[in-house]
């Protein structure tokens, strides 16, 4: 009902658009309520915060490879206050740190990947004219622009932009007295992430309503295209866990600025005994990882769901077990919310409650298995056709593996008593969710490219952005196992400490130290390929076909121009699954969501 | 130099990019009677080739760094319990180092062999209930051994320590480690933060300290006494601000003392005597081998975690808490040295939990004695309780006695000299 109420009212509402109203640069190109144009916004801004991020995580590789060794390139970005001579403060590599995990996560993964592709898959996939509400998605966008601004703006403050590591455990990240990115960096990076918090939030909001009530007809839930499952999936998560974790950030700026004890309790620092008493540092961790872990997962479904799309697509197959597929992102999402626990097994929680998250957490292996082996199902006796969205998709199922097995050891509490916050920590949730996410965000850039810009991507220079990438990725996180596995703790400015009383591990961590930053340096300049593809495509790649990869879903029956409304008729009807690829009894290899089923054809 | 090599190359790379781009757009412009978005069958057989190449070198590139760096770093355990984590850890190394071939094989396999080619349809295969079932049900059989054997090793390590065991506290600081052992009665001496002085930075509770701690607060160079004639000084001009600070600090000190006080009152001269044998210890801990230990950690500031990479064992030490990590070091520090080859190793306690710029140099070295060396080092430590270096940093003048001030009028005498 909802769904042909909406049909009758959007079609009235795009015939207004072309016939009365003219749109001015500022509305179509700035606060514009377009949910195409909202998430190339997104992508826009997501791409720039990336390369920022990615240039900070260059600057301190550079420092451990080459600990205390003048570079020009650091003291370009740092100056002279920041990195006298050209060796940057060890301060600063906190900072460093600190801030790329932070964009990296929530500016890069969540708000970019998030953001972009639910806001343009969302309703283009759905057969909706738009999100359920224009307006609240533009506040989305703005939330996030303000946030990411004053994240940035951080960097640039005298004392310093946060330095708790971008988990800002107080005490810690509540006392300036402590490490000086706790003073003026820390309130920003409050601010900006309670602002960052707002926009997530209004974006899902509007996400839910949207795949719940504005479906065409015969989109049933269970023909929808696993995209928008997994987005679905993750707005819910995103709804009921960021709310956590701006709770977490209220108290803790409580404690930095109205003298509560929410967190702190018997500390002397800098020489001053404070009175805080009876707060508890555990508390905050709770709190945080109550968001923290979902968030692992905001980050990853997205992914999932894109590769499913883009494998099924290139390998001219349905993907294989559509059903369990969606019960396995729903398990996934509901075992998320119990599992926080795990990042705390050593922090002095009773070891009892450690047990229980131990079995929680490893339940998560199940379903995370019955993915991998439904993508390599899918890929057996395919016709794999290699668009670059293909290879990355491929990636992201070999880093999914990669990183998710190493996540049964840290979830072994036993286990991760020995390697709690070395850098095999540090390479297994890079591999797991910052690889296969990235991945998954460079294949949907590359596979929906068309639909955002209307013209293609030049498919050479991104297998050449693909191999160097996966090489570069594999070469930066495999040797970081080892590092992790000698015992390395992670956020250490320098191994000079282990001159003192193991020569052999300082001398290994070196050697490893200085591959790795060799292979992010190859990886990071593989990026400038992509960047350059991305922009000139932009302006001057050759006009996309309506549907160049021979997709099956509704996106691909909009005409290239984009117009308002996505549809310049009246909306398609859903008749099928949309994973009819490679149909027997047909002569195409595809049939798309909204032909007919024909005589005595039966649905999958 | 480098840099601006790296700066240079970083531009030839840049141009050779984009010259090779435009000559790809050009040619791909006179094949213009290809659709766009068609991949072609070279381009199709080069990448499958890729996937196989790069499985060999992924695999290849594993195999080195396990046989290279597998286990180099990282050493046997010292520990008993550190023994069966690397029993369990090998195990489910074992585990998953085959699913990341196996799976990984089967991912770049075909991707490799099926490669589109012409005339081949792909196989209509959405879904089969018995392939699905095996998938689902053989990763939870495996897990559920991962799971039994990791909860038992847990519960082990995480176990009450037996009555025996030694005790000893680990004080961790910006940036650097304190251990006091229990002394001769094996109990550790009560604490509270409040009671922070310049002789006493462990803040252990004894009525001498107690007093101290309240003459101090209120008599000491900026006590309450000493801010208070500060700021009703009409003569001495002060900038704003640093009046500010100063009524803040007077605030929280009045505050301060008034808890001591009632602490004061609370307090049970009996338990003195636990305090006062106490041994502070640092730079470097010393234990025995084959001993069970009990360690009490706390923090003064903020989170640290107390590491020791050697013994497999780590615990956070977390402000306004205690917490507990068990173990029972099996191998002295001359046996690991002959095992290492490398006489001038040490085992070390270092910390883990990001704590501010110093952080990577917070460490104390830790040397696990033979019981005989264990017990001669004891014995050299017997003059050096907490009540020898007490009150050898008290002005011999004060009337200040390990049973508090005599007459119980802290606010006249007891001076600590510092």
């Amino acid at each position: 009902m909802a769904a042909v109420a909406h049909e009758a009212h959007g079609h009235h509402d795009s015939h207004d658009h072309h016939d009365h109203h003219h749109e001015s640069f500022v509305s179509k190109y700035i606060f514009s309520q377009d949910h195409k144009m909202i998430g190339k916004q997104f992508l826009m801004t997501a791409v720039f915060m990336g390369v920022v991020a990615m240039l900070l995580s260059i600057l301190f590789r550079i420092q451990l490879a080459w600990p205390g060794e003048s570079s020009d390139f650091v003291s370009f970005f740092l100056g002279e206050n920041w990195a006298p001579g050209g060796v940057m403060k060890e301060d600063m590599y906190l900072g460093l740190v600190t801030i790329h995990g932070t964009i990296m996560v929530f500016f890069l993964l969540t708000g970019g990947l998030s953001g972009t592709f639910s806001n343009i898959l969302i309703p283009l996939q759905i057969g909706a004219r738009d999100m359920a509400s224009g307006f609240l998605n533009m506040l989305s966008y703005w939330f996030f622009l303000i946030s990411s601004v004053l994240m940035l703006l951080s960097l640039f403050v005298e004392s310093g932009p946060a330095m708790a590591g971008w988990t800002i455990y107080p005490p810690l990240s509540a006392l300036p007295q402590a490490v000086s990115g706790s003073g003026l960096g820390m309130t920003l990076w409050l601010f900006s992430m309670t602002v960052f918090i707002a926009s997530s939030l209004i974006g899902s909001l509007n996400y839910i309503v949207t795949v719940l009530n504005l479906r065409t007809k015969g989109m049933s839930m269970t023909r929808l295209p696993l995209t928008i499952w997994a987005f679905f999936i993750t707005a819910i998560i995103g709804v009921l866990s960021f709310p956590v974790l701006l709770s977490a950030a209220l108290l803790l700026m409580m404690d930095r600025l109205a003298g509560t004890s929410f967190y702190l309790s018997d500390i002397i620092v800098g020489g001053e005994m404070l009175t805080q008493h009876g707060g508890s540092p555990l508390l905050y961790q709770h709190l945080f990882w109550f968001l923290g872990h979902p968030e692992v997962y905001i980050v990853l479904i997205p992914a999932l769901g894109l590769s499913s799309e883009i494998i099924a697509t290139n390998s001219r197959k349905p993907i294989f077990g559509y059903r369990a597929m969606i019960g396995s992102i729903l398990a996934i999402a509901f075992l998320s919310f119990i599992v926080w626990a795990h990042h705390m097994f050593v922090t002095g929680m009773n070891p009892f409650l450690g047990s229980v998250f131990v079995f929680t957490t490893l339940l998560i292996a199940i379903p995370s298995a019955v993915k991998v082996f439904n993508y390599i199902t899918t890929l057996w006796r395919g016709s794999i056709v290699y668009t670059p969205a293909m290879l990355f998709a491929i990636g992201l199922v070999s880093t999914f593996i990669t990183g998710g097995v190493t996540g049964i050891i840290l979830a072994d509490a036993a286990l991760d008593i020995t390697i709690h916050d070395t850098y095999f920590v540090v390479a297994h949730f890079h591999v797991v969710m910052g690889l296969s996410a990235v991945f998954g965000m460079f294949g949907g850039v590359y596979h929906w490219f068309p639909k955002m810009f209307g013209r293609m991507m030049n498919t050479r220079l991104g297998y050449a952005h693909f191999w160097i990438t996966i090489v570069g990725a594999y070469g930066v996180f495999f040797p970081m196992h080892f590092v992790g596995l000698a015992g390395a703790p992670r956020r250490y400015y320098d191994y000079s400490v282990y001159g003192d009383f193991d020569i052999e591990s300082y001398n290994l961590m070196l050697d490893l130290n200085v591959i790795i930053t060799v292979f992010a340096i190859i990886a990071a300049l593989g990026q400038l390929l992509f960047l350059f593809n991305f922009f000139y495509s932009i302006l001057r790649g050759p006009i996309a076909p309506a549907n160049p990869w021979k997709g099956t879903t509704l996106e691909w029956t909009t005409p290239v121009e984009r117009i308002h409304g996505n549809w310049p008729g009246e909306l398609p009807t859903v008749h099928r699954w949309p994973y009819d690829y490679s149909k027997p009894g047909f002569d195409v290899d595809f049939i798309p969501q909204d032909v007919p089923l024909a005589e005595g054809e039966e649905e999958h | 130099m480098v840099t601006k090599l790296v700066i240079l190359a970083v531009i030839v790379l840049g141009v050779i990019a984009v010259a090779q781009l435009m000559r790809v757009y050009e040619l791909s412009s006179k094949l213009r009677n290809k659709e766009e978005g068609e991949i072609s069958n070279r381009d199709n057989r080069f990448n499958a080739n890729m996937m196989l190449i790069f499985m060999v070198v992924l695999f290849g590139g594993f195999i080195w760094l396990m046989l290279k760096y597998g286990w180099t770093g990282r050493g046997d355990a010292a520990s008993v319990h550190g023994r069966e984590i690397d029993w369990l850890l090998n195990l489910n190394f074992i585990i998953i180092v085959a699913v990341f071939f196996i799976t990984n094989a089967l991912l770049f396999l075909f991707a490799f062999k099926y490669v589109k080619k012409p005339g081949v349809k792909a196989f209509y295969f959405p879904h089969n209930n018995k392939l699905e079932m095996i998938w689902t049900v053989v990763p939870a059989c495996v897990l559920a051994v991962i799971i039994i054997l990791g909860l038992k090793s847990w519960n082990q390590v995480t176990d009450e320590a037996v009555p025996e065991s030694i005790r000893v506290e680990l004080f961790s600081k910006q940036f650097d480690w304190t251990a006091r052992y229990s002394g001769a009665d094996n109990i550790l001496g009560k604490f509270d933060y409040k009671l922070t002085t310049d002789n006493n930075e462990l803040a252990i509770l004894t009525t001498a300290t107690l007093d101290s701690a309240i003459y101090q607060m209120e008599f000491g160079a900026m006590g309450i006494n000493a801010l208070e004639s500060k700021l009703n000084d009409s003569k001495l001009m002060m900038i704003p601000e640093e009046r500010e600070k100063m009524m803040t600090d007077l605030g929280r000190k009045e505050m301060l003392v008034r808890l001591l006080y009632q602490m004061k009152g609370r307090h049970d001269a009996k338990l003195d005597a636990q305090a006062w044998d106490d041994i502070i210890q640092k730079d470097t801990l010393y234990l025995c081998k084959g001993k069970e230990y009990e360690f009490n950690f706390r923090s003064k500031d903020v989170i640290h975690s107390a590491y020791f990479p050697n013994f497999r064992a780590q615990m956070n030490t977390v402000p306004g808490m205690t917490t507990r990590f068990k173990f029972t070091p099996d191998t002295s520090t001359e046996e690991y040295r002959k095992y290492k080859k490398n006489p001038k190793f040490n085992y070390v306690l270092m910390c883990n939990k990001i704590c501010g710029g110093a952080h990577y140099k917070m460490k104390m070295i830790v040397v696990v004695l033979e019981k005989k060396d264990y017990m001669k080092w004891m014995e050299s430590k017997k003059m050096e309780t907490f009540k020898d270096k007490y009150f050898a940093t008290v002005a011999p003048a004060a009337d200040i006695t390990p049973e508090g001030v005599v007459d119980g009028d802290t606010t006249q005498v007891a001076i600590p000299a510092n």
